[in-house]
């Protein structure tokens, strides 16, 4: 039973990381990592629940309410980027280039 | 044994207090609108008057104790503490120290005194007292170290003060190059010193470091090393008392100001060597051929110095060449074990040394800096104070008794001669007629006969008081000093040589009355000799003379400074060139350039990986956590 739930974790976090690095749109990107995210915690959940615990229902709380920040500040983030280059193209901002 | 007094550690913290006060006055004013000088003037003697209380405090201090128990201690503060080594900032007051504290503050503060007029109307007014009264600091830490490294403290700030003070009209190349040749020969010295510590702590540093567990521990000391020890320390005193060949330094020191030179010569630097010696008294009084060396290199710096100040026309020159010449006779006193004959001369000498120097500088300040003694010239009329004063001194410096400088000189003489060392003796007569000779020529040339230079002649005037009232005082020493260590033959008991017994390792010599006598006699005779060929040659007035032979050789001071700029100065110079121009780019400097071009080659190498697109380092991520959570669950199973 277990296993279909950390599956669809893993498919997930997948989907999510083949998001990161293929996409170049900031937004994808970023939803993408929101989808990484979403991923643990369903991990988390899922494992909670057949351990009958309460700790892992906290913790994906704790996730929740952090994405939700990460999120807010995220979003501030790539409004800063757009007004910098007014493109969300993440091959852009390449400043770090050696 | 020991007693521990509180009052020792601010013997030299008031001057040093004084320092950092009136320099940082002088920093936070000097570009605004200046302090008025009579507030530098008086924050500056503050300090040495306080000091010369304390002195004064400490003298009765010891006077109350058994003489065998003479010794004030205080621990400030823990200074270095290595394992088991440590090293306190320690001071201890014996009368040795006690005797040079109380001339050191007391001349020093009369110095202070006469330099508020002095110095009057200079633009960095503050500054040169912040450094006077570091000096005076340096000095008193120097005198009150308990131990070689205490004292090294002190006798590397007084090197430091005599730069500052030599090159202090830093506005004239040649003074800063003097300042520098003075700070650069005292290091050749110090290097000496610092040897001279290394070896003695080898030796018998381990049973303590100050100078009361070193005289208890000098027996162990091996005798090569207790030699090689006496020889280097000695070479320290060379450079800071300005002996042969180190002495080079001290006559082109007169390039700083007169107070300056009165404040060297009399009661600080010249005389550490000296005190050096004496201090260490118990290595040197095991160790006879280090004594003959010291005594033979004294009395012929006496010589060589006494002949050049003979033909110097410059009136500072040569009171700084009798300055070498009498501390040659102390290297002489304390180089045959007259250790307290020795630092009695320094005691008088610093009297009316000081007193010969303020009177040139009254003589300089009236005459609108002139020091060629060729431009003065029947002075005794306009500047009768100076003129009184400075004959004291120099009846003092010449050796006439009874002024100071005769009882110090003949005890002295008295020593090489009762200890069978004639030769010393001899040498000594001679330059003692030959300092009456330069030192009359300088009084005549400059007071008696006619004016040389009528247009400054008629501008010379007495200083103002603040200055006069220093010489008297200093005269009144000169003429009395040398009644403290009255011989038997003239009816005294030797007060200094008692007083200072506790703290020097020496045996009086005693001879019969005759030859007490006999070296008296000489000793009168050589100063009657003396005067009789400068009044014969300059007491009815005479011209600079042309110098011919042998004349024109001592006028050049034997050319020992052009000998030593060719044979030091200007090999090391090519030495330093081409090091500079060939060993430095291709031996020295090859590694480190070919350091930075191989992390220059590892960093274009590395480059390529910093791509700079945010999916690439999320790649190198995931490999990196794919692979770490590979690693992990491999070593798990």
């Amino acid at each position: 039973m277990i296993h279909n739930y950390l599956f669809l974790s893993i498919i997930l976090f997948c989907l999510g990381i083949v998001g990161v690095i293929a996409r170049r749109n900031v937004f994808t990107v970023f939803m993408s990592i929101e989808l990484m995210l979403n991923a643990g915690i369903l991990a988390l959940i899922a494992f909670a629940r057949l351990h009958v615990h309460m700790d892992g229902h906290v913790l994906a709380m704790m996730v929740m309410a952090v994405a939700a920040a990460e999120a807010a500040l995220a979003l501030a983030v790539v409004i800063l980027l757009h007004k910098h280059k007014s493109k969300l193209d993440t091959n852009v901002f390449s400043l770090l280039k050696g | 044994m020991e007693l521990s007094v509180n009052y020792l550690g601010l013997i030299p913290l008031f001057p040093l207090m004084g320092a950092v006060i009136i320099g940082l006055l002088h920093v936070f004013t000097c570009n605004r609108t200046r302090l008025p000088e009579k507030v530098y003037g008086i924050l500056a003697c503050i300090g040495p008057i306080l000091s010369f209380i304390l002195a004064l405090r400490v003298w009765v201090a010891l006077k109350a104790l058994p003489p065998e128990s003479r010794f004030l201690t205080h621990d400030v503060f823990t200074w270095i503490s290595v394992g088991e080594f440590n090293v306190s900032m320690g001071f201890l007051a014996d009368p040795l120290a006690c005797l040079f504290l109380l001339f050191v503050t007391f001349i020093g503060t009369l110095i202070h005194i006469y330099s508020i007029g002095y110095m009057s109307g200079d633009v960095n007014y503050g500054k040169f007292f912040a450094y006077m009264n570091l000096f005076l600091g340096s000095m008193l830490v120097l005198v009150l170290g308990d131990g070689p490294l205490v004292m090294f403290v002190g006798w590397e700030g007084v090197g430091l003060c005599s730069y500052l003070l030599i090159s202090f009209y830093s506005e004239d190349r040649a003074n800063v190059v003097a300042g520098n040749k003075a700070f650069i020969v005292n290091r050749i010295g110090d290097l000496g010193f610092v040897l001279g510590m290394a070896f003695l702590f080898w030796g018998i540093g381990s049973g303590g470091f100050d100078y009361l567990s070193l005289s208890v521990n000098a027996d162990n000391l091996a005798p090569g090393i207790a030699l090689a020890v006496c020889l280097l320390f000695f070479i320290g005193a060379t450079g800071k008392s300005a002996q042969i060949p180190l002495y080079v330094w001290l006559p082109d020191a007169m390039a700083g100001p007169t107070p300056v030179s009165a404040l060297i010569h009399a009661a600080t630097m010249v005389t550490a060597g000296v005190y050096m010696v004496a201090r260490f008294s118990f290595l040197y009084a095991g160790v006879e051929l280090a004594g003959s060396v010291i005594a033979w290199v004294g009395i012929l710096t006496a010589l060589l110095a006494a002949i050049f100040a003979m033909y110097q026309d410059d009136i500072k020159k040569i009171l700084a060449y009798s300055t070498v010449s009498q501390l040659g006779y102390m290297f002489a006193g304390v180089g045959v074990a007259a250790y307290s004959a020795g630092i009695f001369h320094v005691f008088t000498h610093a009297f009316f040394k000081a007193l010969l120097f303020l009177g040139a500088g009254s003589i300089i300040y009236a005459l609108h800096h002139e020091q060629n003694i060729w431009k003065m010239g029947g002075l005794k009329a306009k500047m009768p104070i100076t003129y009184v004063t400075m004959v004291i001194g120099a009846l003092a410096l010449a050796g006439c008794p009874p002024f100071s400088g005769f009882f110090s000189k003949d005890e002295i003489l008295y020593c090489a001669f009762a200890t069978g060392h004639y030769g010393i003796w001899l040498v000594g007569i001679v330059v003692a007629a030959m300092t009456a000779f330069y030192t009359f020529r300088m009084i005549f040339i400059v007071f008696h006969g006619q004016a040389r230079d009528q247009e400054k002649f008629d501008h010379a005037h007495e200083p103002p008081s603040v200055m006069t009232i220093p010489l008297i005082i200093l005269a009144v020493g000169a003429i009395f000093a040398g009644f403290f260590n009255l011989p038997g033959v003239f009816g005294g008991n030797l007060m200094v040589s008692q007083w200072l017994e506790p703290s020097l390792t020496e045996v009086h010599p005693y001879t019969s009355t005759f030859v007490e006598i006999f070296v008296v006699v000489a000793s009168i005779a050589a100063f009657a000799v003396g005067l009789k060929l400068a009044w014969s040659k300059y007491g009815q007035g005479a011209t600079k003379p042309e110098f011919s032979g042998f004349s024109r050789f001592a006028y050049n001071k034997f050319y020992v400074d052009e000998a030593f700029d060719r044979v030091l100065v200007q090999p090391y110079r090519a030495l330093g060139a081409t090091i500079w121009k060939n060993i430095e780019p291709n031996v020295t400097d090859a590694p480190v350039k070919g350091a930075s071009r191989l992390y220059m080659m590892l960093g274009n190498a590395f480059k390529v990986f910093q791509a700079g697109y945010v999916r690439v380092y999320a790649i190198y991520m995931v490999v990196g956590l794919s692979l770490m959570t590979l690693f992990l669950s491999q070593s798990l199973n």
